[in-house]
């Protein structure tokens, strides 16, 4: 599969609730989620994000986040992976809704990226 | 001047001594601005560097400061978890071949900006761990350098962060994030002398 997404979210529900809604307009894209921290408190876990990217089976990976330490966490795994990774500064439930909706459809980056562009909000 | 191992091991092992003392501290200053944990995920973070030092005593400098980053990454949860974690791991990798500590702080100093995409004056940690970074190129290091530095930002509006969604109200309250990194610069004058 040529495109996978991540979630990156301070909370566990979030994550897996953006998960469950753009499931619906993407189900055989691969899509996995780090929420919250270790604990599952609110919170960021670079492990989780680690785990995410791993379970992922995307050759490129389309990565969605909320606030600055999901963020952050994001950014410090980009700068470990040798995976490709393309991070959004987007809405996170629109922006990962569009990309999954065109990821399904096998639509080329720069089609996503061009649907994404008015969603930036970071 | 120069960093010995066991100077690096006794200033981090008092910075997490200090983190775990004033967690109520830390708390109640980002209650003002931001979430309110910063002293709560310090203190993880701290408790977290000292298991992983009993668990393997690091070998050199560098050890050391990737020992730290690894445990503020992985215990700490807030945003100071990859900041703290980026400066210490910065660090780590240029500790391997330069043990000068005014340039250690500045590239710890340039991991934070790089993390976080700030600078000065934004109310933020870099607002100590720069000014320090200078006053260490002059000199030994006073602490009323480290409190002339945390205390600039009482005043600074917020335009980073958490507490910047407050905008002007942000100002009046010292940045919780600076608090702890003057903890940091207190206890390196502990060890090395003021």
């Amino acid at each position: 599969m040529k495109y996978g997404i991540v979630i990156v979210s301070h909370s566990v529900k979030i994550a897996d609730g953006v998960k469950d809604l753009i499931s619906e307009a993407a189900p055989s894209l691969s899509i996995t989620v780090a929420g919250g921290t270790d604990e599952n408190a609110i919170g960021s876990s670079l492990e989780k994000i680690q785990k995410a990217f791993d379970e992922n089976i995307g050759d490129e990976i389309l990565a969605f986040y909320d606030l600055g330490s999901s963020k952050m966490n994001l950014e410090m795994f980009m700068e470990m992976t040798d995976k490709v990774v393309h991070k959004y500064d987007v809405a996170l439930v629109e922006g990962a809704y569009t990309a999954a909706t065109l990821a399904e459809i096998d639509s080329p980056l720069e089609t996503i990226e061009n649907s994404l562009k008015p969603l930036i909000i970071k | 001047m120069k960093i010995e191992l066991n100077d690096a091991e006794k200033w981090i092992n008092l910075f997490v001594d200090k983190l775990e003392k004033n967690k109520a501290e830390l708390n109640e200053l980002d209650t003002a601005i931001g979430d309110g944990d910063h002293g709560t995920n310090m203190d993880r973070g701290a408790k977290a560097v000292k298991d992983a030092f009993a668990k393997k005593t690091p070998v050199d400098l560098s050890e050391l400061f990737k020992t730290t980053a690894f445990a503020m990454i992985q215990k700490v949860g807030g945003a100071s978890g990859p900041l703290y974690g980026t400066a210490f791991l910065d660090m780590s990798k240029a500790a391997k071949d330069n043990d000068d500590l005014s340039a250690l702080v500045q590239i710890g100093a340039d991991g934070i900006k790089r993390r976080g995409q700030s600078d000065v004056k934004m109310k933020t940690m870099i607002d100590v761990w720069q000014p320090i970074a200078d006053d260490l190129k002059q000199g030994p290091l006073t602490d009323q350098q480290v409190t002339d530095a945390l205390e600039s930002t009482k005043d600074m509006v917020a335009t980073k962060g958490r507490a910047s969604y407050l905008e002007e109200k942000s100002a009046g309250h010292l940045d919780p994030g600076s608090q702890s990194s003057a903890y940091l610069f207190e206890s390196l004058i502990e060890v090395i002398g003021g």
